[in-house]
C-alpha cells in the first residue's frame, strides 16, 4: 500500500511537472492538437488512478480539470483565464500531494472552490455557442477522428470509478491488479506512442556507490597499466588489454546512468516566468538552449533551486514592464535567456536578460553600510568589483539591488550551493542593458583525458579537451620565446600567441631568469587562445577528476585533482584559472551569449591591445593585431639618412617613424620598435618604452583632435590614446597610400567597408588603402545600400556583422535579393566568430568571414575575392 | 559536562614541537606515515600538500605551521593523524604520536589567559599530567582555515 502510493505520488508529481510546461506550451500554440492530447491524457491518469487509491479529492479535481480541458479539445478556444485556473487546480492537486506524502492520506478541506469556478468556466466557454453535446458531436478537425474511438472508453472509466467509490468495498485487494491494466489500455486507447522502453526506479545512493567502486578500478586499472608499461614483455599484457577496454566501457556505462539532461531542472520555468509575467504585468520571452546538455544527476538538483531563483529575479526584479522598455527603445518583450554548454570539462550555465541591469551605486552604499569594505576604497573598485558583492553573505536579503521592488536577492544563497558542488558563479552587468550570471560547475567524478606536465619540479595534469597542439619551443629555431616587455610571446602562424609560464603562475619557478627553451602547450578556453609554458610533457592518462579539497578550492588554478596510475596525487590545470592569470577574463562568452548587449555597449568584446609609452607619461596603445613585430634594436645601429633615421631590418632600409618631437631616438642600448609592415615595405615606430599586452574592451570615449591620435579610451583602468597607424604609415613613405607601382594591376578595385564604428572605419580604411584598394565607407548598412541605389558600384563589401538595426547578415542577404548586386562578394567581419555565425555567414551568402582584427586575414580574403571576380 | 563525576575522554596524544598535544579519539580515523606528499602551489602556507592513502586523497595540514611553531628540519620524521570533516579527510602533520590517555573531563582546564593566540585559537583546554602539560586540540578549528571566505 506504502509503496504503491508513494509510486503514485512520485509519478504524479513527475506528470505534472510535465502538465506545466505543456499547458503554457498550448496557451501560446492552441491549435497544436499534440500538446493537447499529451496534457489530456496525463491528466486523465492521474484522475483514473486516484480513483483507485481511494483519494476522493484529488479525483474530483483532476475530474473537474479534466472536463474543462476536454472542451479545449472539443475546439473551444483556450483563454488565458481557462489556462490560468487549470494551472491553479494543477497547483491544487500538488499541493494535496505533497501532504499525501508526507502523512500518507489525503489532508482535509475542500476544493469545491476552485472546482466550482472550473465548472462555472467550462458553462461559461459552451454559452455563445450550441449546448454542449451536439457541439461535441459536430466534433472538430482532425484530432477528433482519431481520438473519436476512446471516447466511450473514457466514460466507462469514470462510470467505474464512481462505481468503486459507491459499494465501498475494500479496494485493497484489487489495487495492485486493476491500476497497471488501466494504465495500460488509456495508454492504448488514446494511441500516443509512449514507447516501450522499460525503466526501474534505482536510488542515487545505488548509483553513487557502483561509481566509486568504478572510479577505484580504473585506478586500479591505471596502477597495472604503469606495471605492464616498465616490463616489456609480458604475459599480463593481453589481458590487462581487454580489462582495460571493459572497464572503460563500464566507466562509461555508469556515468551514463548518473546523467540527465539539464532541461529537468528547467522543466519548470516556462510556468514560472508565465505566471510571473501575468502578475507583474510584463512581456517575457523565455529562451532556453542546450536543455539537451547533460550533467551528474547531483550537480542538477543542486542548481534547480539557484536556476529557479536566478530566473524569477530577472523576472521580477531585471526586466522593466512594456511601457519603461519601449519608453528606453527596447522592445516591449523582455528577454531572459537560458543557455547550457560543454567547455573544457565544465558545464557553463548561462542565465541572461535585458532588462535593467545591476545597480551599481546601490551595491556600493550598501557594501560601505555592511562594512564590506571601507568608503575609501570602494571608490577604486570598478563596476564589476562592486557587482560581485551581490555574492557576499548576507548581503542581499534586504534593500533591492536590482530593482525598485525592494525585495532580496538572496544571491549568497545561490552562490553557496554551487560552492558546494565545487562550481563558481560570475556575474556581468551593464546598466540598462542586461545582467548575466554565469555559472561554471566542473564535471565532478568524470573521468577525462589529460596531459601530464612538468612545471616547477612538479607534475600536473593538464585536460585535454581544452589542449589545442604542443610546440616545443628552442632558442633560435624557427619557434622561439619572444619577448615583449616582460611579457613572453610566441610566434605562432603568423599570430602573436601570448605565453604564461606555468611554475611563474604557481611561483614556483626557481630560475633567476626566463629560459627560452620548453614546451608550448597551445591552450584554448572560449574564444582566447594562450601558451602554457612547461618543462617536461610526458604522456596523456585517462584521470578521474575529483574534486579539490574545500580548503584548495579557492585557488583558481586548480579544477580538481587525481590520483596517477603510479598512486600519487597530482593536481589538475584549469585552463580557465591560467587564463584569469594572464590578465584578461574570459568576457567573449558574454558577447555570444547575448549580442544585443555588445550592439548597444558598442562591443562587451575585448581587443589585444599593444600598451606603450612614447613621449609623455600617459600610456598609449594600438591594437595588437596591426603590429607586424615588436623588435628591439641596438640603437648604434640606427643610421641618418637624408635626414631621416633609419635601420636596416632583413635586408631592407626601414625607416623609423617618431611618435611626435617628444619622442627622441635614442643614441645609444636598446630601442624598442613597432614595426608596421606591408608586403615588402615596413616602417618602424619608434616608442621609449614597451608597457604590456592586455586584453580590454576598445571604447574610444573621446576622440582627438591630435593627429596620430584616434582618442581615448580606458584601458586596464588607466585612460589611454589609442594611436591611429593610417596616420604615420605616410609619414614612412609618402606615398603609402598612392603607390601606382603595386603588382601591375590595370585597375585599383573598390571597396565599400560598412562598419558602425568610427574607430574602425578609420582603423580599417588606411590599411585597405595601403594594400591597394580604393576604399568607400558607410556607416550603416541602410548608407550602403543607399550608396548601392545611387548607382556606385565595388568590387568587394566588407562588413560589420554586429551593427545596430541592420546587421551585417541582413546586409548581406539584401545585397543578394538586389539583381545588381547579387555577384557583388561580400566579406564578413566580426569579433565573435562562432560555427554558428559562420554558418549563419554561409546561409546568407558570405563570401568570407574574417576575425576583426586579423588585417591579414583580411588582406588575404581580399585578394582573394578580387581575383576571383577578375577571373570570372 | 556531566554532574555525575566519572565523565571521561579518550585522547591520541601527539608531540609536536616539545609541546604535548591530545586530539579526541573519535575524530581520529588512522595514524599513517605520509609518504610521496604532492606540494600545492599557491596553497595557503599551512597545506603541506596532498597524498593518496588507500585510493583517497588527503589534504595534509602542517601542524607546526598552524600553530606558528618553527618548521621541522629537512628529513626529520613525521606522522600523520587522519581525521575527517564534512566528507574530506585531513591529515595533521605532527612530529611523533605516542599513547592512547584516558582523561577525565573534570580535571581539564580552561587556556590560560596568558596562552600563546596562536595556540589558544585551536585548543579545547588544558589537562595536567605527571610533570607536563597536554592540549587538547579542537579540530574544528584547526581545519577552519579561513580561506573559503577568501574569494571575491
Amino acid at each position: 500500500m506504502d509503496d504503491l502510493l508513494r509510486e503514485f505520488v512520485t509519478e504524479t508529481n513527475e506528470s505534472l511537472d510535465v502538465v506545466d510546461v505543456e499547458l503554457v506550451r498550448f496557451e501560446q500554440d492552441p491549435n497544436n492538437a499534440q500538446i493537447l492530447a499529451n496534457v489530456f491524457r496525463l491528466v486523465h491518469t492521474i484522475k483514473g488512478t486516484c480513483g483507485f487509491l481511494s483519494l476522493p479529492r484529488l479525483e474530483a479535481l483532476a475530474h473537474a480539470a479534466e472536463t474543462l480541458m476536454g472542451k479545449f479539445r472539443d475546439g473551444v478556444p483556450a483563454t488565458r483565464e481557462a489556462v490560468t485556473l487549470i494551472l491553479a487546480a494543477i497547483d491544487r492537486i500538488k499541493h494535496i500531494l505533497e501532504s499525501l506524502d508526507r502523512e500518507q492520506r489525503e489532508p482535509d478541506g475542500t476544493d469545491e472552490d476552485l472546482i466550482v469556478e472550473l465548472q462555472a468556466m467550462v458553462e461559461r466557454l459552451l454559452s455563445p455557442q450550441t449546448p454542449a453535446e451536439p457541439h461535441l458531436a459536430v466534433g472538430t478537425l482532425t484530432p477528433q477522428t482519431l481520438e473519436r474511438p476512446l471516447r466511450p472508453g473514457e466514460d466507462s472509466l469514470d462510470d467505474l470509478e464512481r462505481a468503486f467509490r459507491a459499494t465501498e468495498v475494500d479496494p485493497i485487494a484489487r489495487r495492485p491488479k486493476p491500476a497497471p491494466a488501466e494504465a495500460i489500455a488509456k495508454d492504448d486507447d488514446l494511441g500516443t506512442a509512449k514507447n516501450g522502453k522499460q525503466s526501474i526506479r534505482v536510488t542515487v545512493d545505488t548509483l553513487e556507490h557502483l561509481m566509486t567502486m568504478v572510479s577505484e578500478l580504473v585506478l586500479t586499472r591505471n596502477q597495472l597499466l604503469e606495471i605492464v608499461r616498465r616490463h616489456e614483455d609480458s604475459e599480463f599484457k593481453t589481458p590487462l588489454q581487454r580489462l582495460s577496454n571493459v572497464t572503460a566501457e563500464l566507466q562509461e556505462g555508469v556515468m551514463k546512468t548518473r546523467m540527465q539532461p539539464i532541461g529537468n531542472a528547467w522543466q519548470k520555468l516556462p510556468r514560472i516566468v508565465r505566471d510571473l509575467a501575468g502578475e507583474l504585468g510584463k512581456q517575457i520571452d523565455l529562451e532556453m538552449q542546450g536543455a539537451d546538455t547533460e550533467l551528474d544527476r547531483q550537480v542538477l538538483d543542486m542548481i534547480k533551486d539557484p536556476l529557479t531563483h536566478m530566473v524569477r529575479n530577472s523576472a521580477d526584479h531585471g526586466l522593466e514592464s512594456p511601457e519603461e522598455r519601449r519608453a528606453l527603445g527596447k522592445p516591449p518583450h523582455g528577454r531572459i535567456r537560458l543557455s547550457a554548454y560543454h567547455q573544457g570539462g565544465f558545464i557553463i550555465i548561462q542565465i541572461a536578460d535585458d532588462g535593467r541591469g545591476l545597480n551599481t551605486e546601490r551595491i556600493k552604499a550598501k557594501a560601505i553600510a555592511q562594512g564590506l569594505i571601507a568608503e575609501i576604497d570602494a571608490e577604486k573598485l570598478t563596476e564589476a568589483q562592486i557587482h560581485k558583492f551581490i555574492f557576499a553573505p548576507g548581503f542581499s536579503t534586504a534593500a533591492a539591488i536590482t530593482s525598485i521592488s525592494g525585495r532580496g536577492v538572496g544571491m549568497d544563497v545561490v552562490r553557496n550551493n554551487i560552492d558546494q558542488i565545487g562550481g563558481t558563479i560570475d556575474v556581468k552587468s551593464v546598466s540598462g542593458v542586461g545582467l548575466s550570471f554565469t555559472i561554471k560547475i566542473p564535471l565532478t567524478l568524470a573521468i577525462v583525458a589529460a596531459l601530464i606536465v612538468e612545471a616547477g619540479g612538479d607534475r600536473f595534469a593538464i585536460p585535454q579537451l581544452s589542449v589545442v597542439e604542443l610546440v616545443r619551443a628552442r632558442g633560435g629555431s624557427e619557434h622561439r620565446i619572444e619577448r615583449i616587455k616582460d611579457t613572453p610571446v610566441l610566434r605562432l602562424r603568423n599570430k602573436l600567441l601570448p605565453l604564461a609560464r606555468l611554475s611563474r603562475l604557481l611561483g614556483t619557478d626557481t630560475r633567476k631568469s626566463e629560459v627560452e627553451n620548453g614546451y608550448i602547450v597551445v591552450t584554448q578556453v572560449g574564444t582566447q587562445t594562450f601558451g602554457i609554458v612547461v618543462d617536461a610533457v610526458f604522456h596523456t592518462e585517462e584521470i578521474v577528476v575529483k574534486p579539490t579539497s574545500s580548503k584548495l578550492r579557492h585557488i583558481a588554478m586548480y579544477s580538481g585533482n587525481t590520483i596517477l596510475g603510479d598512486g600519487s596525487v597530482i593536481m589538475i590545470i584549469d585552463p580557465n584559472g591560467v587564463a584569469q592569470a594572464l590578465g584578461s577574463t574570459v568576457t567573449a562568452q558574454m558577447a555570444d551569449a547575448d549580442s544585443t548587449q555588445a550592439k548597444h555597449t558598442g562591443g562587451e568584446q575585448t581587443t589585444s591591445l599593444l600598451v606603450f609609452r612614447a613621449g609623455s607619461t600617459q600610456p598609449k596603445a594600438v591594437p595588437l593585431s596591426l603590429v607586424t613585430r615588436l623588435e628591439e634594436i641596438d640603437a648604434r645601429t640606427i643610421e641618418l639618412s637624408n635626414g631621416r633615421h633609419m635601420v636596416q631590418y632583413r635586408g631592407h632600409l626601414m625607416p623609423l617613424v617618431s611618435m611626435d618631437e617628444h619622442v627622441r631616438v635614442k643614441g645609444e642600448g636598446a630601442q624598442p620598435l613597432l614595426v608596421f609592415s606591408d608586403g615588402v615595405r615596413s616602417m618602424a615606430l619608434v616608442v621609449d618604452e614597451i608597457v604590456d599586452i592586455v586584453e580590454d574592451n576598445l571604447d574610444i570615449q573621446v576622440a582627438s583632435d591630435n593627429p596620430g591620435v584616434l582618442g581615448s579610451a580606458i584601458v586596464k583602468g588607466q585612460a589611454t590614446e589609442i594611436i591611429d597607424v593610417g596616420h604615420f604609415l605616410p609619414l614612412a613613405f609618402e606615398d603609402w597610400f598612392r603607390r601606382k607601382e603595386l603588382p601591375a594591376r590595370a585597375a585599383r578595385h573598390t571597396v565599400l567597408l560598412v562598419d558602425d564604428s568610427p574607430f574602425f572605419r578609420n582603423m580599417l580604411a588606411p590599411v585597405l588603402q595601403a594594400a591597394g584598394y580604393e576604399v568607400t565607407s558607410a556607416a550603416s548598412a541602410q548608407e550602403a545600400l543607399a550608396m548601392i541605389a545611387d548607382g556606385l558600384r565595388f568590387d568587394v563589401a566588407i562588413t560589420d556583422i554586429e551593427m545596430p538595426e541592420m546587421d551585417g547578415f541582413a546586409f548581406a542577404e539584401s545585397l543578394r535579393r538586389d539583381e545588381r548586386t547579387a555577384e557583388l562578394p561580400v566579406i564578413g567581419l566580426s569579433s565573435v566568430i562562432s560555427t554558428e555565425a559562420l554558418e549563419r555567414g554561409r546561409q546568407v551568402g558570405l563570401h568570407d568571414y574574417v576575425a576583426k582584427f586579423d588585417r591579414q586575414g583580411l588582406i588575404a580574403a581580399l585578394k582573394e575575392q578580387t581575383d576571383v571576380s577578375r577571373a570570372a | 559536562m556531566s554532574d555525575t563525576g566519572h565523565s571521561s575522554n579518550e585522547y591520541v596524544t601527539a608531540m609536536i614541537g616539545d609541546q604535548l598535544f591530545g586530539l579526541p579519539i573519535q575524530r581520529v580515523q588512522d595514524v599513517f606515515v605520509p609518504e610521496r606528499i604532492t606540494r600545492v602551489p599557491l596553497a595557503p602556507a599551512e597545506i603541506a600538500g596532498v597524498l593518496n592513502l588507500r585510493g583517497r586523497i588527503v589534504t595534509l595540514i602542517e601542524m607546526r605551521r598552524r600553530l606558528g611553531l618553527e618548521d621541522r628540519a629537512p628529513g626529520a620524521a613525521c606522522m600523520a593523524v587522519g581525521v575527517e570533516a564534512r566528507g574530506e579527510s585531513y591529515g595533521l602533520l605532527i612530529d611523533s604520536v605516542g599513547e592512547v590517555l584516558k582523561l577525565d573531563d573534570e580535571t581539564r582546564q580552561p587556556n590560560p589567559i596568558n596562552l600563546d593566540p596562536r595556540l589558544a585559537r585551536v585548543s579545547a583546554g588544558i589537562h595536567r599530567l605527571d610533570g607536563q602539560l597536554l592540549m587538547i586540540v579542537d579540530v574544528e578549528r584547526v581545519l577552519d582555515l579561513g580561506t573559503s571566505a577568501a574569494a571575491a
